[in-house]
């Protein structure tokens, strides 16, 4: 089972970004979930989602504690939590950022790979507008290879409809830039 | 159609009420609702589903709408949850006491004050007593697949009952997991079309509800509570001859590894499914336990459950609401009255979890289960309970 934490903020698409996972999952015949943490929802304040998939039927309901991948939507929030916190050990960390790769990894200290992409830019260019969702889950499929990129593409034409091509774009282009580099304490 | 498909349990819920054809639906559609029947007024206003929504002013007013259009003839669909139950209570018996088979989904969630938009059972225990048949599931599929055998046992001719299909806010109602759906065809084979015991008609004039001086009123309450208990043989073929269309076979009480286990563990809700991880993990480290899940909460399967239970030791209960005051709280209330008479009566260990959204992991239930199979099977204290992960 691949857990994964989404970190956003309120209006960016980080419970987008799970569902689509989950949906894409599904549709492969995987088992899944996404469900966001529930709370006040708030534009702009920092937010949760979460995905599990699995070959076998899921029986876990509880929160996410320990999960194996991370993707930040947001590099603000790398200054206000420790977006680590719990990333198991050989985990995949996944940022949205500008920072040069060796000064953004400079300021993590766990064991695993750090995976960044300028994914504000993307979707700028894109989208129009600095909504990440979609693209930061395309650096999510290229590190992970969670479900094939192929099949988010229904999920996106179902959740967008006639902006699923651009937001396919973006997903694709950061498919293909995403930079990793591995992280040791 | 056996494929999975993705999609958010809410929205599930939705798409077998709109199987089950229902002619109206009544809601209150803001806090506490669902995406249940935001997704079915979208239905309707598509096309796709022919039937009333009537968009109502409060869940009192969603439920005397729905106690209308049953008595009229109509299936009647109608979900809520949380401080929209409370506002409904008053509805619910006449509901019930009418006779009405409406069918209503609650996304069970706490009550307020302080405000809390979590999930717990205290909305339905404080409407326990309302007279409907009461299930607890466990997942999307169940959720989904309730709506459908809810419709059927409630309208069968022998019932004519409403039914309430409790499942957890949030928890499950906000969850996106794979269901795998029935097609029109099928549900037809399983659903017949509503043909109500009787209905008020202008051409046929009857009295529903009526005006009952203390010479009748204690008769049709023993008649209520008599269709209410021999519903269950009702339940179970539902149960059967959904299992004969799709294969899932659903029981009044379940059990997991259960066999022989010197504590066992009663959960109801989205809770067994975590607590079966639990179990696995236990077992697997050779201790004894294992897993009851209660299915239908009314009527009450006395024997099925004292079965469950069997010869095990030590019971815990979990309860996911507070009864404040009382002797013990809702479900171990009654699984206590149910073991008065065992012979060795085992020991209840009555534990409230995960209210108003504390969330419940499984290592919550391995250290349950692990402080219970290190205490005495001899009776503990009147009245104990715990309240796990409360801070002191």
């Amino acid at each position: 089972m691949i857990e994964t934490r989404f970190h956003g903020r309120g209006g960016q698409g980080a419970v987008t970004s799970a569902e689509l996972l989950a949906l894409a999952a599904i549709q492969e015949g995987k088992f899944a979930q996404a469900f966001p943490s529930f709370g006040p929802e708030r534009r702009g304040a920092p937010v949760l989602a979460f995905s599990r998939v699995d070959e076998e039927q899921i029986r876990l309901r509880s929160q996410i504690y320990d999960p194996d991948v991370i993707l930040v939507l947001d590099s603000s929030l790398l200054d206000i939590l420790d977006v680590t916190d719990g990333l198991k050990e050989g985990g995949t960390l996944i940022v949205n950022s500008n920072l040069p790769m060796k000064e953004l990894a400079s300021r993590f200290h766990f064991e695993g790979n750090l995976w960044a992409v300028d994914a504000t830019r993307i979707a700028r260019e894109c989208l129009g507008r600095p909504i990440t969702n979609t693209t930061m889950l395309g650096a999510l499929l290229r590190a992970t290879g969670i479900v094939d990129i192929e099949s988010v593409s229904e999920p996106l034409r179902h959740r967008f409809g006639l902006i699923a091509a651009k937001n396919e774009k973006a997903l694709r282009a950061a498919y293909e830039k995403v930079e990793k580099e591995e992280i040791r304490p | 159609m056996s494929k999975r498909v993705g999609m958010e349990v809410s929205i599930a819920v939705s798409e077998a009420v709109k199987l089950a054809d229902v002619d109206i639906v009544a809601a209150y559609p803001i806090t506490p609702q669902t995406h249940i029947v935001e997704h079915l007024s979208e239905l309707v206003a598509d096309g796709d589903l022919d039937a009333e929504f009537v968009c109502v002013e409060s869940e009192h007013s969603a439920m005397s709408a729905v106690v209308g259009s049953s008595a009229a003839g109509a299936r009647s669909f109608t979900a809520t949850a949380s401080q929209g139950l409370a506002l409904m209570h008053e509805i619910l018996f006449i509901a019930s006491s009418m006779r009405l088979p409406i069918v209503m989904v609650v996304a069970n969630r706490a009550l307020s004050s302080p405000l809390s938009i979590w999930n717990d059972h205290s909305d339905i225990m404080a409407s326990r007593d309302c007279g409907w048949i009461q299930y607890f599931v466990e997942n999307g599929q169940e959720s989904f697949d309730h709506v459908l055998i809810a419709f059927r046992v409630a309208e069968d001719p022998a019932v004519s009952l409403p039914a309430i299909i409790n499942l957890d806010g949030f928890v499950l109602s906000h969850v996106i997991e794979p269901h795998i759906l029935l097609d029109e065809e099928e549900v037809a084979r399983y659903l017949p079309p509503f043909r109500p015991v009787s209905r008020l008609d202008p051409d046929h004039p009857v009295t529903m509800g009526d005006f009952a001086t203390p010479e009748f009123y204690l008769e049709v309450k023993k008649a209520q509570e008599a269709a209410l208990r021999d519903s269950r043989a009702v339940i179970d073929r539902g149960w059967k001859e959904f299992a004969e269309l799709t294969g899932r076979q659903y029981q009044a009480v379940e059990t997991y590894k259960a066999d022989g286990a010197e504590v066992l563990l009663l959960a109801m809700g989205a809770l067994g499914e975590t607590a079966s991880v639990a179990i696995d993990r236990m077992r697997e480290r050779g201790l004894s336990v294992g897993l009851v899940k209660l299915r239908l909460w009314r009527p009450f399967p006395a024997e099925d459950l004292r079965q469950a239970l069997g010869d095990a030791r030590k019971i815990v209960v979990l309860d996911r609401a507070i009864s404040f005051g009382a002797a013990t709280n809702p479900v171990a209330a009654e699984v206590a009255g149910l073991l008065y008479d065992a012979e060795p009566r085992p020991r209840i260990f009555n534990m409230v979890i995960g209210l108003g959204g504390r969330d419940v992991r499984v290592e919550d239930f391995e250290a349950i289960l692990e402080k219970a199979l290190g205490e005495d099977s001899a009776p503990g204290p009147v009245g104990e309970y715990e309240l796990i992960g409360v801070r002191e």
